[in-house]
């Protein structure tokens, strides 16, 4: 028999298998058909709520003999008119049945008890036989995990959803229930929902046959969507027209498991949240629907779905930001979820949707930075679990525990979307009670949430100058962000470096305390990641970090990433990667000694790839950056030779002085303009060297291109035409 | 995106005009106490929306005994500033050199703790020079010539830092600041004693907690040019105020439905049985009671054949068969009626008019078509009282009827053989309402008092966890440290109240009245029987005796003397069933003679005279009611017709 419980587990429950448990099974192998339904019968009764009886029975073996009978009562009718008989029927619906179930206790009994009082009204046999199975299976399932895994390999999944073929309410209901005992556990794979592609189309028609499918049916589809995929054949097989009826159904259940359905198909789906909008219930707009759901007396369950739903249909464009229902409805609804009267767990969520439904719109993390004193209620989420709690009550400090994690990252979050964009809601978060100290101890908790949450509420702070200048120094923060760079997976890497550019900003007075802690390696190394956003943000620190450096550190960058690692990156297929790569290049060459020094060295390759560059297909800005290099080495004294004994480059930079684009003409007249300079007072065998220049500019016909764009409409381009033109005169 | 918001207000409110303006004009006359007729169309149209609006938001507050703020008072208020626009625009006129400049202004009343949750915006039209602006709560006699927040006593939440002040010259952060545009709202919530603002409706959080009662709504200006409007309910709030009011109602819904009861469950059980039995006993539903008693396992005190003879003699009433309910009940309770004359009188004078229907057996017997033995009694109401409220119509239907002073033999001393004996006078007006009949103990204050519990009062039992709700709610109230002392003396007043209550049988059935009418055709006096009429009119000389003898006993009785022309009343008239003083002969009457008869019999028989669950029920409403006198805000959401379904 397929018995597929852990090892351990086997042998302490198979030493407490019974003779009676042995008993129960034995009987569904009975020859005569009504003694099988009475053994099914009496199974049902022993198992319900008691998981040791349940687990010795899978043990034993019922449960492919359950789904044997179960098929065998869907293909034969020969069973069915063998058991049909009054007899049958006067017996099961005897007293004992219902005083059975007042002795035996637990969660599930209530809820087997109706549909058991419900099946023991058929009248077919066969029917019987079929329902009392399902039962037993449903049964079953609600044990433990274990339980569940069994019932999976036993392959009763395809069974049940065969047996939805069957015209017989009471055993669809009791299918659909025990399908949804099984998929909504963890340890069911929800692809086994999509094996069969007439399921779904099969379940959607299903709904409408009583309150009790679309309680199951909906149960089993919120907790079976997990991708786009999933939304989508859900979608495509009309999931919204058909649940969207039961949102104004008079049981509460079904309301509110189609509300459910409704978050997660349209969780980050534009497609899902575009139909929504435009979708009528009893005449009302479906967001009216909603709005009407987030009302202050109904459960806070209710409310908080429905908020994530308008949440949802907001942040994929079908609802706008500044709509009423939004800004004075949704927003403030996710205010009060994050309230101390809340439980922990709708505080948690409640943050999360907040975050998410103001991340891009800074008008919304205005007005909820001033709602109901938000900023300071987030404060509250670090006190978990308090001291009260780890004295007094050893439960209330276990659920605390459970999920002390949770609430912090959640209230990082938070307050990394509210400070995203608005200086003051920085200001007010950075003075909040202890928050620095918070963020930081939150950079090195063991809880890999907790601490991307924590970057990421650190990033979002290091956009401001102020907080970099002052809160960021006094608390150190990049001790833990150093910290934390050194073998961090992918994503919080990301958010790490991203918060360490900020910190390599020239104004910040972090930046040295990090410079000696030997981050240009670690930088060096991020732009060899696989991940493009890695290389950007290493990159980009470095770009950062050699923005009006001494010699010593640009000369230690450019050792530590090395000359071909820069060629690499400067053919980098992500243009991000490439402009700050160019940065970094324009960074390093500025001011005269540092740009010769580079030059002497390494001038060649520069040379090469500012060439490729130019020649290659790219971007405006991208070629824009590439001539700024060259007006940077144009600045050298000896790097000048690099261009002007480069006739090809010369040639390239002729052809961006007459370009179309102001900003390229710009940049190259720059850069002819650094040749042409005239400095007076400089030695006079530079003063020949700007002599031979200018006369082999003047060759090459840059007086007359000059001349022309004297009269250009830029004032900017004018301007400095006018300016190279003066140098020549002089 | 401000402006976006007053766009969307704006065109919400247009729309909400126009809607109320359709139904505006049929509830014009329902304009309640306190409003201010004046010529105006408009304004008494806003006057009317603002009635809606309070009406709706604050349905516990008696607005004789604490009127709501409506209006600035132009009589509390610095002379710097002005008012206009019925006096809800705030100008200011000072000079505003410095903050010796400022000036407020309180709203005409103080705000009554019966609203539980109070609400009023502010737009600021015009920010003036500086916009130092404030808009809080003061209580009366708080300095004027100060912004609202300085003083003892005083809160506000300031427009130029964004600060609120509680009671202090220093500010604390609190909020943003506010201009020109915004809409600020303040919310006093009188359960938890605390208050928080809202800016163009968005909630900005707790401002302000431990608030002492009897708050103004105040504004204070400091510079020119500073324009501020103040809306009490008279357009509809940009902040949704009903949608945080229900948040409380749940709360406290819960809070009663959650009322731990913890050890006592089995005693609650007890005393929850024993009210629902003692009210099955007492309107002597004796079935239901034998029953009831048997599953629940409790003993009922009165034994079944007494149950049983209150049963009849009330199903003798409630048919009109007074005499013979007068029999039963001397054969029965020899005594009774012997000491207790005005019952007795009372019960005859019914007995009178019965005859006057020709439903009383003494007259009956002449006719053919009803032998006394009949036991089913068309026309009259059942035995127990029902729910519905009192019927208006009913009521106007004998108040509209001022004078019956038609051509009727003079009163009294008529000895002749007059064949309508009837004792009239000009000023008999009829006055329908049911508590009006007062039997002997019950004075006639009590019955005005308790005429507007009559609808929740006869409200019945059927179901226990009802009941359980009404404890709870009684023993929540009760369980207020702070009233206990006078709940005492309360509960007397409850009791007398409830005593009237208890008669006020109130079947204003629209059915019943129907039956009525059908046969209204057939309807003659007396049945329309000779010696009936003959037998009517010797009872009506014996009553008149036995009503001087009275006045010899005990001294002159307006009741008795009021009830006795009444009756004879109904024989000046030719249709005595449609005559002003025609309501007598109601079915529906039968009910007060029949229950105080039925609490007499009780408690001569050392029973209560009524039953605990009207006792729980009024001293529940009195419970609530003594709430909103000692300003506990809650009792705006603990009404007791919440929880009577």
């Amino acid at each position: 028999m397929a018995c597929l419980l852990e090892a351990p587990l086997r042998i302490s429950v198979l030493s407490e298998v019974t003779a009676t448990s042995r008993h129960y099974v034995d009987r569904l192998f009975h020859p005569d058909p009504q003694k099988v339904l009475q053994g099914v019968i009496d199974m049902k009764n022993a198992v319900i709520g008691n998981n040791k009886q349940k687990a010795n029975l899978i043990v034993l073996g019922a449960v492919p003999r359950l789904l044997y009978l179960l098929q065998q009562g869907l293909s034969s009718s020969e069973l069915k008119t063998e058991v049909l008989g009054s007899e049958l029927r006067t017996e099961v619906l005897g007293s004992e049945l219902r005083t059975e179930g007042v002795v035996v206790l637990g969660s599930e009994l209530r809820t087997e008890c109706v549909v058991l009082l419900g099946s023991e009204l058929r009248t077919e046999g066969a029917v019987v036989l079929r329902t009392e199975c399902v039962v037993v299976l449903g049964s079953l399932a609600m044990g433990t995990e274990n339980n569940i895994k069994s019932l999976v390999d036993c392959h009763i999944i395809p069974a049940l959803l065969q047996g939805l073929v069957c015209p017989d309410l009471i055993f669809i209901e009791a299918c659909l229930r025990c399908l949804r005992t099984v998929f909504i556990s963890p340890v069911t794979p929800v692809q086994l929902l999509y094996t069969d592609p007439t399921v779904i189309p099969h379940l959607m028609s299903l709904l409408s046959r009583s309150p009790r499918t679309q309680d199951y049916i909906t149960q089993i589809f919120s907790h079976c969507c997990k991708t786009p995929e999933h939304q989508t054949v859900l979608f495509n097989h009309g999931a919204i027209q058909n649940i969207a009826p039961m949102l104004i159904s008079l049981s509460y259940k079904v309301r509110m498991q189609a509300l459910k359905c409704f978050s997660v198909l349209a969780y980050e789906n534009t497609q899902v949240s575009m139909t929504l909008v435009n979708v009528l219930v009893d005449g009302d707009l479906l967001s009216q629907v909603f709005v009407r759901m987030l009302q202050r007396d109904l459960p806070i369950e209710m409310q908080l779905t429905a908020a994530k739903c308008l949440t949802y249909m907001c942040r994929a464009g079908a609802i706008r930001t500044d709509d009423r229902c939004i800004v004075l409805k949704t927003l403030p609804c996710l205010v009060r979820m994050c309230s101390k009267e809340r439980l922990l767990e709708e505080r948690v969520e409640g943050a999360e949707t907040l975050a998410y439904l103001m991340e891009p719109d800074v008008e919304l993390q205005r007005i909820a930075s001033v709602t109901d004193h938000l900023v300071a209620m987030l404060a509250d989420y670090f006190k978990y679990p308090s001291s009260v709690s780890a004295i007094t009550d050893i439960k209330r400090l276990d659920h605390d525990l459970k999920h002390a994690h949770e609430l912090r990252q959640a209230a990082f979050k938070l307050y990394a979307s509210l400070g995203s964009n608005d200086e003051d809601i920085r200001k007010k978060i950075t003075e909040t009670e202890n928050m620095m100290d918070r963020i930081v101890s939150g950079l090195s908790e063991s809880s890999i949430k907790v601490r991307l949450a924590a970057v990421r509420c650190l990033h979002s702070l290091s956009r401001s100058v102020q907080q970099l200048r002052t809160s960021f120094h006094d608390h150190a923060v990049w001790k833990p962000l150093m910290k934390l760079l050194q073998n961090a997976p992918d994503e919080v890497l990301v958010m790490a470096s991203s918060t360490l550019c900020n910190l390599l900003l020239e104004f910040s007075p972090s930046k040295e305390p990090i410079l000696e802690s030997g981050v240009v390696e670690l930088l060096c190394s991020l732009t060899q990641s696989d991940s493009p956003a890695l290389r950007v943000n290493g990159i980009w620190a470095l770009m950062n970090m050699a923005f009006q450096a001494d010699q010593k550190v640009k000369g230690e960058i450019v050792r530590a990433l090395g000359t071909e690692q820069l060629f690499r990156l400067l053919s980098d297929p992500d243009t991000n990667v490439l402009m700050k790569t160019l940065g970094l290049l324009r960074n390093l060459l500025s001011t005269r000694p540092h740009i010769d020094q580079i030059m002497s060295s390494h001038g060649k390759q520069i040379m090469q790839a500012v060439t490729l560059i130019l020649e290659g297909e790219h971007s405006i800005e991208v070629k824009e950056q590439t001539l700024c290099i060259l007006a940077n080495i144009a600045d050298g004294n000896t790097a000048k030779e690099l261009i002007m004994t480069n006739d090809d480059i010369l040639q390239k930079i002729k052809y961006y002085m007459g370009h179309s684009n102001a900003k390229l003409q710009l940049a190259a007249t720059f850069c002819i303009s650094n040749l042409i300079w005239n400095e007076e007072g400089s030695e006079a065998d530079a003063m020949t060297g700007c002599q031979e220049r200018q006369d082999k500019l003047r060759e090459l016909g840059f007086v007359d291109i000059l001349h022309k764009l004297t009269q250009a409409l830029d004032p900017n381009l004018c301007e400095r035409a006018k300016t190279a033109m003066q140098h020549y005169l002089a | 995106m401000t402006i976006g918001y007053f766009s969307t207000t704006a065109s919400f409110r247009i729309i909400s005009m126009i809607s109320n303006l359709n139904n505006a004009a049929p509830k014009m006359a329902e304009l309640g106490a306190g409003s201010m007729l004046l010529g105006d169309p408009a304004f008494n149209y806003q006057e009317h929306e603002l009635n809606e609006r309070l009406k709706r938001l604050y349905p516990a507050v008696n607005e004789e005994e604490t009127p709501l703020p409506r209006s600035w008072s132009p009589k509390d208020k610095y002379s710097y500033i002005g008012l206009s626009q019925n006096n809800l625009r705030v100008h200011y006129k000072g000079h505003g050199k410095n903050h010796k400049d400022a000036a407020s202004v309180r709203a005409t009343h103080p705000i009554p703790a019966a609203c539980g949750i109070y609400y009023f915006e502010v737009k600021i039209v015009s920010k003036g020079r500086d916009g130092y602006m404030g808009i809080g709560l003061s209580a009366q006699g708080v300095n004027m010539n100060r912004l609202p927040g300085w003083d003892k006593h005083s809160y506000g939440y300031h427009g130029d830092d964004g600060h609120s002040f509680c009671s202090s010259g220093t500010g604390q952060p609190y909020g943003p600041t506010f201009t020109t545009g915004d809409v600020i709202g303040c919310c006093v919530n009188l359960i938890n004693n605390t208050c928080f603002y809202t800016k163009n409706g968005i909630s900005l959080g707790v401002a302000f907690t431990d608030l002492p009662p009897n708050l103004y709504p105040t504004v204070g200006l400091q510079t020119p040019g500073e324009i501020v409007d103040a809306n009490f309910g008279q357009q509809p709030f940009v902040f949704d105020i009903e949608d945080y009011m229900s948040e409380w109602r749940a709360k406290i819904h819960g809070m009663i439905a959650r009322f731990p009861i913890g050890e006592r469950l089995g005693e609650w059980q007890a005393v929850l049985q024993n009210m629902v039995s003692t009210y099955l006993v007492h309107h002597g539903y004796c079935a239901t009671a034998t029953a009831f008693a048997r599953a629940t396992e409790t003993l009922i005190q009165e034994d079944q054949t007494s149950i049983k003879n209150r049963q009849r003699i009330q199903k003798l009433v409630l048919a009109g068969r007074v005499g013979e309910a007068i029999e039963a009940t001397q054969q029965l309770y020899p005594g009774l009626l012997e000491h207790n004359s005005n019952l007795l009188f009372m019960l005859k004078c019914r007995q009178f008019v019965e005859m006057v229907n020709g439903t009383d057996s003494e007259v009956r017997c002449f006719s053919v078509r009803s032998p006394k033995s009949q036991d089913s009694y068309p026309g009259s109401p059942s035995l127990s009282p029902r729910h519905g409220a009192t019927n208006p119509h009913l009521h106007s239907a004998g108040a509209d009827s001022p004078t019956c002073s038609n051509g009727v033999t003079p009163p009294n001393k008529n000895k002749s053989h007059n064949k309508y004996p009837g004792v009239s006078s000009a000023s008999s007006s009829s006055s329908s309402s049911p508590s009006s009949v007062n039997y002997s103990e019950s004075n006639s204050t009590d019955s005005t008092k308790s005429q507007p519990h009559s609808g929740t009062s006869n409200q019945e039992t059927r179901c226990v966890a009802r009941q359980g709700f009404l404890l709870n709610l009684t023993w929540v109230l009760c369980s207020d440290s702070e009233m206990e002392i006078e709940a005492e003396h309360y509960t007397n007043g409850v009791a007398e109240n409830s005593s009237t209550r208890i008669m006020n049988g109130t079947y204003k059935h629209q059915e019943i009245l129907q039956a009525e009418d059908d046969s209204c055709a057939s309807r003659q006096l007396c049945g329309g029987n000779q010696a009936a009429t003959e037998r009517m009119i010797q009872f009506g000389r014996e009553l008149q005796g036995l009503n001087e003898q009275l006045c010899r006993e005990y001294g002159k009785n307006a009741t008795h003397k009021k009830m006795l022309q009444d009756a004879f009343s109904l024989l000046a008239y030719s249709d005595p069933w449609n005559c002003p003083v025609g309501q007598q002969l109601d079915p529906m009457q039968r009910e007060n003679i029949c229950s105080a008869l039925n609490s007499a019999i009780l408690e001569s028989q050392n029973l209560p005279k009524q039953p605990p669950l009207m006792l729980a029920v009024g001293q529940a409403t009195e419970c609530v009611q003594l709430m909103a006198r000692v300003r506990s805000g809650s009792c705006s959401f603990a009404r007791v017709d919440s929880f009577l379904h």
